[in-house]
């Protein structure tokens, strides 16, 4: 027999709990952001010139006798969908708990970083569509040639307004990782007052070394340093 | 001092409410907000006029009836300050104040700017307390409690139930209320034997109630007349997922010890 008397909801379950989508959507944003890291490092070899980033985009190809970004593709999507459908329940709810607003608000605390999550989580979708069709797929590319992805880089590049959209994107990136990789570390409960400020510090740090290091690539083609 | 005031009026929960303007003359800085109210229902009760429906009781900040939303600002402008406690001085002669009722589906309106709170109760009936034997007091100090773990339980505990962090959170999520209720039992020896049991129960109910859910806007820290800290919504997400990890482990469970 038991003394207490508290008894759960029957219905209730951690993946349908607001606490649980927070920690899959966590736990997903830790690993995208694990990969948009690593994804810069290893494009910072165009900077090495063309033999190099071919032979990269090969190694990328072959490892695991071809298996590797197989599997690393199913983990990604994987990541993505739960991430997507994370933040679409959780915001169509919260949307739903406030069916009138006030007339006068006043943000006292909120960022402009965490205003715009959502919305900036949308335009990063599209982003990622156009990214893969520019450069994966090729045919969002003036001139894609199979397999000579630092070709493909440069003459992505020179288009101006390509090089814009992505610069606008990695802008976008920066504000959502700035919040987001926060955000993860309270949603998981991985806090203390006391790292409270380094962890804020450390991801306005990766996040705007996120954001110089990948619009460095467009803006390197444009300048004519890379070419 | 002379203020206009833009009112939400409405009459009960099912006719839409509209926003009135009030003129409030020779207000005194050193009312309070609910005293100039009074004042402004006085006068509106002498002119045959339906008075200001608003919550109120202990008029010392401490029992958590009061709040309206002032100028876009759960309890007013000032930091930490229940409605109650604010005061008129804290306005300029010829303002223009926005009265709002809490804004959250879970709070429906009542009345003019009194707003159901009873979705907060329910929550804490669902977990929001200790098991414990009835019999004679036991020895006080009986059981040691760590200095800092009292004081963080006690900072939890401040919580008033007044729902400023609901009003206030872009998603009219109730976490930081949950959050501290859940603390305040769980960083103590007496709220150890149902930890786990409580946080499950406890966030099933706060979802249960159609509350929205944290983005990590701070906005609720902000709006807190106690200064509740969202570490406590950290605390409440770790035990969440600690109790959700470990929920079924039959060692685990009060009673199974018994032995018959």
């Amino acid at each position: 027999m038991t003394v207490s008397a508290l008894a759960l909801r029957a219905n209730a379950t951690f993946i349908g709990s607001t606490v649980g989508r927070k920690v899959v959507m966590a736990v997903t944003g830790a690993i995208l952001i694990g990969f948009v890291f690593v994804h810069m490092i290893g494009n910072m070899q165009l900077y090495l010139g063309p033999e190099a980033l071919n032979h990269y985009a090969v190694f990328l190809r072959t490892f695991l006798h071809g298996a590797g970004i197989w599997i690393f593709r199913a983990v990604m999507l994987t990541a993505v969908v739960l991430h997507v459908w994370a933040a679409t329940t959780l915001t169509l709810d919260s949307w739903a708990a406030r069916p009138q607003g006030y007339r006068l608000w006043e943000p006292k605390e909120s960022t402009y970083a965490s205003r715009t999550l959502r919305w900036g989580g949308v335009l990063l979708a599209l982003f990622i569509v156009y990214h893969l069709l520019h450069f994966t797929v090729g045919s969002a590319h003036p001139d894609f040639r199979e397999g000579d992805v630092y070709h493909n880089v440069v003459a992505g590049f020179q288009v101006w307004y390509a090089s814009a959209i992505y610069i606008a994107a990695m802008i976008a990136l920066g504000l959502h990782l700035d919040h987001g990789l926060w955000s993860l570390f309270q949603t998981l409960g991985l806090q203390h007052p006391r790292y409270k400020r380094y962890i804020r510090l450390f991801a306005h740090g990766f996040a705007l070394l996120i954001v110089l290091g990948n619009i460095s690539f467009p803006i390197a083609v444009l300048t004519g340093v890379v070419k | 001092m002379n203020l206009t005031l833009h009112v939400w009026r409405q009459q009960n929960a099912r006719t839409p409410g509209r926003f009135v303007t009030y003129e409030a003359h020779d207000i005194s800085p050193d009312m309070s907000f609910l005293e100039m109210l009074d004042v402004v229902n006085e006068r509106l009760i002498e002119g045959g006029e339906d008075p200001i429906a608003f919550d109120h009781d202990c008029r010392e900040g401490i029992c958590g009836t009061c709040g309206v939303v002032v100028n876009g600002r759960p309890h007013g402008p000032r930091e930490r300050t229940t409605a109650c406690q604010l005061h008129m001085r804290s306005f300029a002669d010829g303002d223009s104040i926005t009265i709002e009722p809490w804004r959250a589906k879970a709070f429906p309106v009542l009345k003019d700017l009194i707003v159901d709170r009873g979705a907060l109760d329910r929550i804490i009936a669902a977990g929001g307390f200790i098991s414990a034997p009835i019999g004679s007091a036991p020895d006080a100090n009986a059981i040691p409690v760590r200095k800092v773990l009292a004081e963080l339980s006690m900072d939890a505990a401040a919580c008033i139930g007044c729902g400023a962090c609901v009003a206030a959170c872009p998603n009219a999520s109730a976490m930081l209320f949950t959050a501290a209720k859940v603390s305040h039992l769980g960083l103590l020896p007496q709220g150890q034997p149902e930890r786990f049991d409580r946080v499950r129960a406890m966030v099933a109910q706060m979802d249960a109630e159609a509350f929205g859910s944290c983005t990590n806007h701070e906005e609720c820290e902000a709006a807190c007349p106690k200064g509740i800290t969202v570490e406590t919504i950290g605390r409440m997400n770790a035990d969440y997922v600690m109790a959700s990890l470990t929920v079924g482990r039959r060692a685990a469970r009060l009673g199974d010890s018994g032995g018959g």
